[in-house]
């Protein structure tokens, strides 16, 4: 048995699967206490030690295995495959769950959480294992029920914190746009049953759809799968879902989680021989959109983990541009715009569920230290937690997509990809680059924002002021994130490598573009030219300050000579300006109250960032919805065994009408 | 070879000078003497000898913003063609790292300004960053035009494709063009309208009160890096104006050199004629560059 893992590396992934599903079992039978969670953690290290080398050798090889389930269900045989767009997205599967679940061992400590601990463990292990599962699966059922099981684990473990009201409402947002979106895919599957005669998904490339059936089937998977990549508007539950899960939950959700939309969109899209152009301008203009809007309402939040949370939209939107790019690329016949549109998209999603994991496991370090998660109660807290600030900070410049980390480099490929179209007759393309500047300015507002106001400066409240550094459990996996980061940005073609045989599955011409316009080196000789240099003059500074003497004195007030903290610039006020211009893109509640009488008393002023479309649209026709279906409610009582009744009658009466 | 010495000569030495030719003609519109061409580099010289006053608040990063904010200005320096001559390194996308270096030095000079807690600093920062959102897809516009025209990817074929019979063909783009970067020249150093360097209220300055905490060394390094990002912009600028090759390597240096002279009087002239903008105006001057560079593009296209 052994030694078949050994000699097949898919048994292997297979049996890290298992194993990640299995990794929380111990942890609900144990006696509460370290034992179950250190035995799941220890599984999901060695899941990931089993798996990751398989994988990158499967990658490599270039090859696509097959296995056959005859599971006896009436949907047909259903079947796994190993092929390389699978093999890609378990990568991130396989990486940040075992960082997650020893973050998990400083960050959500059985001892301490008796009650949720063990549930949280073993839900973990099962949401990696589920997403594992839709990766793998290649045919419609098997695909939707670990798709549910995924969808359920991750409502499970939004739910440790429900006393409070906030996080059973983002809870409840959640598992109702997860079942709006599953209802996409219902109608994607079974248009797919009906074109095709099976349930097993159609070979790549060799389904010749046209007209309204192909318009279904690719609408149904961009409501589907987008709504969980979190695609604007479909975004809704994301920002509140991840700000409110315990952190190492955000860092999979928001880190791997979301790119199963992608990874369903891909899939269904490489079905596709022959696709519209409209489908690729579609997905460039809704990724556009989100990575503008995205980051540009992420650049106005007061919440640490919520700006985050925006923040995956717009990365999560460049990569949708990315392969609305390639599918452009594709259809007109341009083979460098489909290499640069797909590597670039692929690249950087991979990029970020680096980045990304470690400033939610930073946030996650900040909480543990402070208990909010308010910016605008931080500060100062580089002096008491400095390893997390450092990694911060590195996460902070590579998600902006600056030199030398990773970010920049994915980010180079889009750009190069737009850039390059300026030449063309039609240079509409040439757009997105003005629009790519936007995001990453924008992102700098943010991101300056979170890591100056969390980390520098004086400490803006008691908590801040009395914060502690992280237990090496957590700073291990940030440390890991980071130092792939910087290889990432510094050595770009190990990445490319990865993607390389996935090209060719979804979008056959970019795998015939014989190389990069340019030479991958010089990522790695600019990265290091700049660190050089930095660390070089950061060390002359230095010298050059022992050997002319140093003073030190309280921070020059502009001649008000008692400065306190609460003078300090804060996130609020480090927002309003940026607020202020982009009030087009986002709207904010300002509150501040005028000023009554000669003598004015205290007064509090504040102001609240809105979520425009689920406040003013949807939750007001969810009203509605609420309104006209009271009567349904009476058949929702909560006694299970009618709801079984349910089910049976629902079935009977479908078999007969099939009859 | 020499042609790359003469450019890291050039870029290393030349930008104080190019403040100390602002200074002069500022002086020369009020009807002072003014102080001497060189005297940026004698303040250099003092600044580097001199002793450091460090906040108590702040880390690290207050020290580490100078070294970034100049080791990423200098690689820049060696992206850019200066007058009609190859840049030392220069691939497909070049000018992408070009852009995005300066954006890394902003993020450090930004957080280093953040770490002294003082909220005047703060405001500066905000500024820098929320303006900066304004100026950059400007000078990428900018930047698509010249690739469409030029048909390459690498700042140096994209500016030395730029000749006379260029200029006559499509000379309307190109003057909006050059507006449109005059005025991100202005903004992203720093300069009136966008930001005084010299006025003594610190709740309406950007870059300089951003650095109000930072001293002897450290500010020296954040002054030379100032002035060598005045001077690399400058250059694209210059090369985009003046379209024409000496075809002498010495003659195109020296036009270069006097290019750039001429650039930083009419730096000057602007800062003598025209008073700062108030701050909620400079957005929309901004959003007016862009859309100059825009038109440019769409003139190109037709």
């Amino acid at each position: 048995m052994f030694d078949m893992l050994l000699h097949d590396p898919s048994l292997a992934v297979l049996g890290a699967v298992f194993l990640a599903a299995l990794s929380g079992v111990p942890g609900l039978l144990l006696r509460p206490g370290e034992s179950g969670q250190k035995l799941a953690s220890l599984c999901a290290v060695a899941a990931s030690a089993l798996a990751l080398p398989a994988l990158i050798s499967l990658l490599f090889a270039g090859t696509t295995s097959r296995y056959l389930l005859n599971w006896g269900l009436p949907f047909g045989p259903t079947e796994l495959s190993f092929d390389p767009l699978s093999l890609l997205f378990l990568i991130p599967i396989f990486l940040v769950f075992p960082l997650g679940s020893l973050y998990a061992l400083g960050y959500w400590p059985h001892l301490k959480h008796p009650s949720t601990g063990p549930a949280l463990t073993f839900f973990y292990g099962l949401l990696s294992a589920s997403m594992a599962l839709v990766v793998l699966a290649h045919s419609g059922p098997l695909l939707l029920m670990a798709w549910e099981v995924m969808a359920l684990s991750g409502f499970f473990l939004l739910l440790p914190e429900h006393e409070s009201a906030e996080v059973r409402g983002a809870a409840t947002v959640y598992l109702v746009a997860s079942h709006v979106g599953v209802a996409g895919l219902f109608v994607l599957f079974s248009e797919l049953r009906v074109t095709t005669g099976s349930f097993l998904f159609p070979e790549t490339g060799s389904l010749a759809l046209t007209g309204t059936a192909a318009t279904v089937v690719f609408l149904a998977a961009l409501i589907g799968f987008g709504s969980k990549a979190g695609l604007m508007p479909l975004h809704i539950w994301l920002p509140a879902a991840h700000a409110n899960a315990p952190s190492h939950v955000s860092a999979l959700l928001s880190g791997v989680m979301l790119k199963m939309g992608i990874y369903g969109l891909l899939r269904v899209l490489s079905f596709f021989g022959e696709r519209p152009l409209w489908w690729g301008a579609l997905i460039l203009a809704l990724g556009l959109v989100s990575a503008l809007l995205g980051i540009a309402i992420a650049a106005v939040q007061k919440d640490l983990k919520r700006l985050l949370a925006y923040s995956s939209i717009e990365n999560l939107g460049l990569v949708a541009a990315g392969i609305g790019m390639a599918l452009i690329g594709q259809t007109t016949g341009n083979p460098r715009l489909a290499y640069l549109g797909l590597a670039g998209a692929l690249f950087h999603l991979l990029n970020h569920s680096l980045f990304k994991p470690l400033l939610f496991f930073c946030a996650g370090s900040v909480l543990h230290a402070t208990g909010t998660r308010e910016l605008d109660l931080m500060g100062g807290l580089g002096k008491r937690l400095p390893v997390t600030a450092l990694l911060s900070l590195l996460g902070a410049v590579a998600i902006c997509g600056l030199p030398p980390f990773n970010g920049f480099a994915s980010e180079f490929l889009l750009y190069l990809g737009f850039l390059g179209e300026a030449r063309a007759p039609q240079p509409y393309l040439a757009l997105g680059v003005p629009a790519l500047a936007l995001v990453g300015g924008i992102a700098a507002v943010s991101f300056v924002k979170l890591f100056g106001i969390t980390y520098l400066g004086a400490p803006r409240s008691e908590a801040a002021a009395h914060g502690h550094e992280a237990p090496a459990f957590m700073l291990v996996p940030m440390a890991v994130l980071g130092g792939l980061c910087l290889v990432g940005g510094l050595c770009p073609g190990l990445f490319l490598a990865l993607v390389q045989p996935v090209l060719s599955t979804v979008v056959p011409q970019a795998a015939g573009f014989a190389g990069l316009p340019f030479n991958l080196l010089w990522f790695a000789g600019a990265g290091s030219a700049v660190l050089a240099l930095a660390l070089g003059l950061f060390w002359l500074l230095r010298r050059r300050q022992v050997t002319s003497g140093t003073a030190s004195g309280p921070t020059w007030g502009c001649g008000y000579l008692a400065p306190t903290s609460r003078m300090e610039y804060t996130g609020s006020s480090f927002g309003l300006l940026f607020g202020s211009f982009s009030s087009g893109l986002v709207r904010t509640r300002v509150n501040a109250p005028a000023p009554v009488g000669l003598l004015p008393g205290a007064a509090r002023a504040g102001y609240l960032p809105e979520e425009t479309l689920l406040e003013r649209i949807i939750l007001p026709v969810l009203g509605l919805v609420g309104i006209a279906f009271r009567y349904l409610r009476r058949v929702q009582h909560g006694e299970v065994h009618l709801y079984i009744i349910y089910i049976f009658v629902t079935l009977l009466v479908l078999m007969l009408w099939v009859r | 070879m020499i042609d790359i010495l003469v450019h890291i000569a050039l870029a290393l030495g030349l930008p104080p000078l190019l403040l100390g030719v602002i200074g002069k003609t500022k002086a020369a519109f009020a009807g002072r003497v003014g102080a001497p061409f060189l005297q940026p580099y004698y303040d250099l010289a003092r600044l580097f000898r001199k002793g450091v006053v460090l906040s108590d608040t702040t880390s690290w990063i207050f020290r580490a913003g100078p070294a970034v904010t100049l080791a990423a200005t200098l690689c820049a320096g060696l992206l850019i063609p200066l007058g009609r001559h190859a840049a030392p390194i220069s691939f497909d996308g070049d000018l992408v790292l070009f852009a995005y270096l300066f954006a890394l030095g902003r993020f450090f000079t930004t957080i280093a300004a953040l770490d002294t807690g003082s909220s005047f600093e703060g405001m500066g920062a905000a500024r820098e960053v929320s303006f900066a959102c304004l100026a950059e897809p400007t000078l990428f516009f900018a930047l698509i035009t010249l690739t469409r025209l030029s048909g390459t990817l690498s700042l140096t074929p994209m500016l030395n494709h730029l000749d006379l019979s260029v200029w006559l063909g499509t000379g309307a783009a190109l003057i909006l063009m050059l507006t449109g970067l005059f005025v991100v020249l202005l903004a992203e150093n720093s300069r009136i309208p966008f930001d005084d360097p010299n006025t003594h209220l610190e709740l309406t300055m950007i870059h300089e009160v951003m650095v109000l905490d930072h001293s002897g060394p450290y500010f020296g390094c954040i002054l030379y890096g100032a002035a060598l990002k005045l001077f690399l912009l400058g250059a694209l600028f210059v090369n985009v104006a003046l379209p024409f090759s000496t075809g002498s390597s010495l003659a195109d240096w020296l036009v270069f050199v006097v290019g750039m002279l001429a650039l930083s009087i009419a730096v000057g002239v602007v800062e003598s004629v025209m008073a700062r903008l108030r701050l909620i105006r400079v957005p929309q001057l901004l959003v007016a560059a862009l859309i100059l560079t825009a038109f440019s593009l769409v003139l190109v296209v037709r």
